[in-house]
């Protein structure tokens, strides 16, 4: 059965600080919780639209480099972005192309964690393990939150998110 | 003519000349760069594509245990991790003097034709197709994956469900969806059940007729505008690739075979043990990538291509009947010569997914998936070299280890670096054609594009962080001023 929420984390672990995608999950994994799918991968590509179908609520975590520190949580919408043309894609590039190709999108938010070096081989900065801690606070109160009401009231203002 | 390669390579004299950059190149992957000069009248005396980023594998994986590497050079690539799995698995079969089982080898071929399967799935439908069915100077905002939805949405479908069943074998295969362990030193570390074959047998013969569909629409669409197709970026060079013992396509494991540009062979069932016997590598003070050639041939004639053109061209059939029917109409198109369009890489790289889904299911009945042999070893050797096919071209992995096992050098050559002195030379001649004298517009310089992408080169770096997804081109002056600038805006148009 599907589970009703997809934790997605994209990122490279030997990449720096792309890795905080990947090691949050592996954070929350260790966690066990209930009704939750956790995947991650490299990057987002299309055929990952097929992840979210049949989902009450997704969220994204993905390293940034425009976000403040620690992190930014917001809502996504679904955006046609310049990162429909290469093989990498945005978050808000999925959900649209989820939304054309089978009408629909669940609910979805994006969880964007403040990264500073992504040099092959690196490993995480230490600015960007204190902002994994402080990411991961969040993310467990995320995913005991039994609503879209529940999650909207961890929403950042816009100033502050990416 | 291979000489004119190198003419526009270095204007005479740059400092006279305006600079085009179109950066970062897109549908493709990861950070490349295409500089043009021209004098005042648009006519163009240099064109070159970089690399704009260095990656620094090799450094990477030194001081590492030997062991460990097919899991961690995956980390190099987010697009072909399997590609370097494999290669780097192959190297370390020879470090561990391994003759693979029966189980052990069809598991890593089912593995790896999921892996092409897959690439090539995402690279026809969602990177090159908007050019294709579109144009290529068709406006700007449809030529991408909504724009395919809106106007196919069956294709658009087929296109996320054949690159979804190609993940689900090598998550099948290696254990996990990414940073699997499929392929380690001397065999694989799981096989395939019952349950998890049935699973991909329900599915094989749509991914089939599907791949079928796509063979079908990009020869149509190929020979609609057969002389536009047949010229764009058009030259003539050798070719390089695996080839089976009986000259059969084989995208996992053979000699090494060249062809020269008149299709006689350069040489053939070459162990590629010792590929540096005939192929090396060339550094330009200009770009990261290197450019390999052909040594007996020299720097100026000895560049190559590879990938699913110098494939289909190269191997004497392709052993699964659909396919083969394919490429005999391909060869005969190209009146039982070697095809050298560039754009041909999209015809041939079809062949080649249909290819992948008959091998597949042919993989998929047979018992050895379910053995229980899965590593072997043998008599230790302190170096390895493992080459493989990977979707876009020959890859090539090369280890050398201390007595410890730890790795103290590593050199891979991946395809898109084979493939370096070609897409420079198919920029040029788009450039020449198209560009020269005449007014830059975005549909003009998508043209540029649409040459590379047919390589489908893979500059990744595998860092995707958000906030890092700009496209500019730039128009200098002759003293080096930024007198123009394109950007392409987040809904895909262009404005100037």
């Amino acid at each position: 059965m599907t589970a009703p929420l997809l934790v997605f984390a994209c990122g490279n672990p030997s990449r720096g600080d792309d890795a905080l995608g990947p090691l949050l999950l592996e954070r929350l994994e260790a966690l066990n919780p209930p009704n939750v799918e956790l995947l991650a991968d490299f990057q987002l590509q299309v055929e990952h639209v097929a992840d979210m179908l049949g989902r009450e609520r997704v969220l994204f975590i993905d390293a940034s480099v425009s976000c403040p520190p620690p992190f930014a949580f917001s809502r996504l919408h679904a955006a046609k972005d310049t990162s429909y043309t290469s093989h990498a894609m945005s978050p808000a590039a999925v959900l649209q192309a989820c939304q054309e190709l089978y009408g629909a999108a669940p609910p979805a938010y994006l969880l964007a964690v403040r990264g500073e070096t992504f040099e092959l081989g690196e490993p995480l900065s230490a600015a960007a393990a204190s902002n994994l801690e402080s990411a991961l606070a969040l993310l467990e109160k995320l995913c005991v939150g039994p609503s879209h009401q529940a999650w909207d009231q961890f929403i950042m203002p816009p100033e502050k998110t990416i | 003519m291979i000489n004119q390669a190198f003419e526009l390579e270095t204007a005479a004299h740059p400092e006279n000349l305006k600079r085009v950059v179109i950066e970062p190149v897109t549908r493709v992957e990861g950070h490349g760069k295409v500089t043009l000069l021209l004098d005042e009248d648009n006519r163009v005396h240099q064109a070159r594509f970089h690399i704009v980023e260095f990656r620094g594998f090799e450094k990477f994986i030194q001081g590492r245990p030997f062991w460990e590497v097919p899991v961690i050079v995956q980390r190099l690539c987010g697009i072909c991790p399997v590609s370097h799995n494999l290669g780097a698995a192959k190297a370390m079969d020879m470090i561990v003097g391994a003759k693979l089982t029966p189980t052990a080898e069809k598991l890593r071929r089912l593995m790896h034709l999921g892996q092409v399967l897959q690439s090539h799935a995402l690279h026809f439908y969602y990177l090159a197709s908007p050019d294709l069915l579109f144009g290529f100077d068709s406006e700007v905002a449809r030529r991408n994956i909504a724009g395919i939805a809106a106007a196919y949405p069956e294709i658009a479908r087929q296109g996320v469900a054949l690159r979804k069943f190609g993940q689900e074998i090598i998550r099948l295969t290696s254990g996990k969806r990414v940073h699997g362990t499929g392929a380690v030193p001397g065999g694989v570390n799981k096989n395939l059940s019952l349950a998890e074959r049935d699973s991909l047998l329900k599915d094989i013969d749509q991914v089939i007729a599907w791949s079928q569909d796509a063979v079908n629409l990009i020869r149509k669409v190929y020979g609609e505008r057969l002389d536009f197709h047949d010229g764009f970026g058009y030259f003539k060079s050798s070719f390089m690739s695996l080839v089976r013992e009986d000259g059969a396509l084989d995208l996992y494991h053979g000699g090494l075979r060249a062809k020269d540009q008149n299709d006689q062979l350069i040489f053939d069932h070459l162990d590629y043990s010792r590929y540096w016997d005939y192929v090396h590598e060339e550094v330009r003070p200009w770009s990261y990538m290197k450019f390999p050639f052909i040594r007996s041939m020299g720097r100026e004639n000895g560049w190559y291509r590879v990938g699913p053109l110098a494939r289909i061209n190269n191997c004497d059939f392709i052993p699964t009947p659909l396919a083969e029917a394919e490429r005999k109409i391909f060869r005969e198109y190209g009146g039982g010569k070697a095809i050298h369009s560039t754009l041909a890489y999209h015809w041939a790289r079809m062949i080649e997914m249909l290819h992948c889904a008959e091998g597949i299911k042919d993989l998929l009945h047979d018992g050895d998936l379910q053995g229980d042999e899965l590593v072997t070893t043998g008599e230790r050797s302190l170096r390895g070299v493992g080459v493989i096919e990977a979707p876009r071209g020959t890859l090539i992995h090369h280890y050398r280890i201390n007595e410890d096992e730890l790795i103290v050098r590593a050199n891979l050559i991946v395809s898109t670096t084979h493939n370096n002195q070609a897409m420079n030379e198919a920029v040029r001649q788009v450039a020449l054609k198209y560009l020269d004298g005449n007014e830059l517009t975005e549909g003009l310089l998508n043209h540029i594009e649409v040459a590379i992408r047919a390589f489908d080169p893979c500059l990744s770096c595998a860092t995707h962080a958000l906030g890092k997804m700009p496209l500019e081109v730039e128009l200098w002056d002759a003293e080096g001023r930024v007198i123009d600038r394109l950007a392409r805006s987040g809904l895909g148009s262009c404005g100037v």
